[in-house]
């Protein structure tokens, strides 16, 4: 079910452990496996947890605890803006606004081409960048004036 | 005054994609502490003394001095023992692991094989946040060459020290920051904080003994081994040795990471981010968003170090400063932050689970003009119900926001009560929360 490409990963990962707690690689293989998905469906979860050796429930479990594994299909590009306090104090919350409004959905929403989702995330331990957004997980973008939004959108777009 | 960093000395954002490289850090006298114990045989013993008295207390918010942590761990156990980094900084207002690990890894990766060493510990874990992508990959890299130097992996440098060390990152869950919750998490687990005692010390990772500290107490080891303990300690002032990250976000001319001595006036700080943005200043909440807030004429008096700062009521925690001018208004400053721990709250404990939630209710009420007489009151008694309550340190975490938030700025509570509305206009607010992006710093994708 995963590719070739993603079990390599997997066995990156795994190698860091010792030899009886493979399960330890199970938040870095949740993320590669969601990576290649787009999202991760209770099959996904299943299959890691097998290459894993654990229980599919015991996988389930870190799936759903941690904030930034999909359990539900999401938009092309997953957009998470940061609102905590400290990026709010400058502007973080008026992205947001600026961001709803140009792609016309709420935040949890994704927009009817499956082009975006949009999301609130809490702090990202880089405060000091505000405002900042988080594409798909792991493109970090700082100062995100609108004109900054305005040519990300556009280059994701084309 | 003048103000010499250690742990960043000349190394900014301009620079770092060369700077984190094994060669810059080599040039500028890096992994010298590590040859030097290596090469002189320097007891694990007296490395330990060294840190002891250098005065370094832990950087990741609790303060507890790093050298008494280190001789918590046994000496002669024969399975394996663990050490671990604690990057999961996710602490709204925490931003300082940030550029010791963009900027200058290898510092990190040698703390850690220094105070692998000193424990008798032969692998170890830096936890890193999951949405810090870009620095898992860098440290990875950081580590393969390290590694390839000879600097960690087996028989270190010629000597009979072993030491392996790996990745491991979250994905987003601040709890994964409480060292516990952080293990359970390595072990591949929902991260729920356990039950102390038993400490890390005896019962850690995988049920080994283990020692967890934060990623910029690791980076002040090699220049207390170079320099020695007491010349750690006199950077900063007794008891608080060294010096300190702080990083500063809100209404400052120009948010950032910046290194002081301990015992550092406030003003002195605030003056280096170019000082107050606009408007004047109102409150600070001074050691990251689980400090209680201190108005601006107490914090002014402060000095930056964990004994001044408890003193005044609060705490130096992971030394986030968060800076609000008269714009903020403090019932929704602390709604926001009340939804973060209501969010966050790991759920296992059910006076954090449901107080944090009631504590959010509450205030996001009075926020929106429905809030009663009787709320103050009951918001006291949720903290109170919440407060030592918890497996973990969460539960507090939540409550004293909400406890200092009405305490010092009670009369903008009774406002919004009674009158249904912000005493802070709300077109002052929206100025006040505008986008604003520090001076000559551009958008990066
Ligand atoms: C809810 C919660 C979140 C925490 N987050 C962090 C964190 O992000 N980074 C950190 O170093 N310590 C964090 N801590 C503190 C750790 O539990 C632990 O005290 C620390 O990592 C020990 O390292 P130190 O002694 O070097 O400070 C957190 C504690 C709590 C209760
Ligand atoms: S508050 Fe937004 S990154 Fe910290």
């Amino acid at each position: 079910m995963l590719s070739q490409d993603t079990l390599k990963k997997i066995d990156h990962e795994v190698a860091k452990y010792p030899a009886d707690q493979k399960q330890s690689a199970v938040m870095a293989a949740l993320a590669h496996a969601q990576d290649e998905k787009g999202w991760l469906a209770q099959e996904t979860i299943a299959c890691v947890a097998e290459y894993l050796g654990m229980a599919p429930m015991a996988a389930y479990e870190v799936a759903s605890f941690y904030n930034m594994y999909d359990l539900a299909p999401v938009g092309k590009h997953k957009l998470t803006v940061c609102t905590n306090l400290p990026c709010a104090l400058s502007g973080g919350v008026h992205v947001a606004d600026y961001l709803k409004q140009k792609l016309g959905i709420d935040f949890n929403e994704t927009t009817p081409d499956g082009m975006f989702t949009l999301k609130e995330g809490e702090c990202m331990g880089v405060c000091g960048d505000a405002p900042v957004l988080l594409m798909n997980n792991k493109r970090m973008c700082s100062y995100m004036t609108p004109e900054a939004i305005d040519k990300l959108l556009d280059e994701l777009k084309s | 005054m003048s103000i010499q960093p250690i742990l960043l000395a000349g190394l900014d954002a301009s620079t770092a994609d060369r700077t984190w490289r094994l060669a810059d850090y080599m040039q500028r006298g890096g992994y010298a502490a590590l040859k030097k114990i290596l090469a002189e045989n320097i007891s694990p013993e007296a490395v330990i003394n060294e840190v002891k008295k250098s005065s370094l207390r832990g950087r990741g918010g609790a303060g507890f001095p790093a050298g008494l942590k280190w001789s918590f761990m046994p000496r002669n156990y024969s399975g394996a023992k663990y050490l671990v980094c604690n990057t999961d900084e996710g602490e709204p207002g925490t931003f300082k692991d940030r550029d010791l690990m963009r900027f200058n890894p290898h510092q990190v990766i040698e703390g850690m094989a220094i105070a692998a060493y000193a424990m008798g510990v032969e692998c170890g874990y830096n936890y890193i946040h999951g949405e810090v992508w870009d620095l898992y990959t860098r440290f990875e890299e950081a580590l393969a060459e390290a590694r390839a130097a000879g600097f960690i992996g087996q028989k270190i440098l010629g000597s009979n020290f072993n030491f392996e060390l790996f990745a491991h990152h979250g994905w987003g869950a601040y709890i994964c920051g409480e060292e516990t919750g952080l293990l359970e998490s390595i072990e591949g687990k929902k991260g729920q904080p356990r039950y102390k005692p038993p400490f890390p010390a005896s019962y850690g990772l995988y049920g080994k003994p283990t020692t967890i500290n934060n990623t910029e107490t690791f980076a002040a080891v090699p220049w207390i081994i170079l320099n020695g303990g007491e010349k750690y300690l006199e950077l900063g002032k007794p008891n608080n040795g060294g010096t300190k990250l702080f990083s500063v976000s809100g209404h400052v001319v120009k948010p950032g990471v910046y290194e002081v001595p301990m015992g550092t006036p406030f003003p002195v700080l605030l003056e280096m981010c170019g000082g107050m943005r606009n408007g004047k200043l109102k409150a600070v909440i001074p050691g990251g968003s689980s400090a209680p807030v201190l108005p601006a004429d107490i914090i002014m008096d402060c000095t930056l170090d964990y004994d001044s700062i408890a003193k005044a009521g609060s705490m130096l925690g992971s030394g986030a400063v968060i800076v609000m001018d008269e714009s903020v208004c403090m019932v929704k400053a602390l709604e926001r932050l009340s939804y973060f721990y209501f969010e966050e709250s790991c759920g296992q404990c059910t006076p954090c689970r449901e107080g944090t939630g009631w504590l959010y209710r509450v205030v996001h009420r009075i926020e929106h003009g429905q809030g009663r007489p009787e709320d103050l009151d009951l918001l006291n008694s949720v903290t109170e119900n919440i407060m030592g309550r918890t497996i973990c340190a969460l539960g507090d975490a939540a409550a004293l926001p909400v406890r200092s938030f009405t305490k010092h700025f009670k009369s903008e509570f009774e406002y919004h009560i009674e009158n249904k509305k912000c005493m802070v206009p709300p077109e002052v607010q929206r100025e006040g929360s505008n986008i604003y992006v520090t001076p000559n710093r551009v958008p990066s994708c």
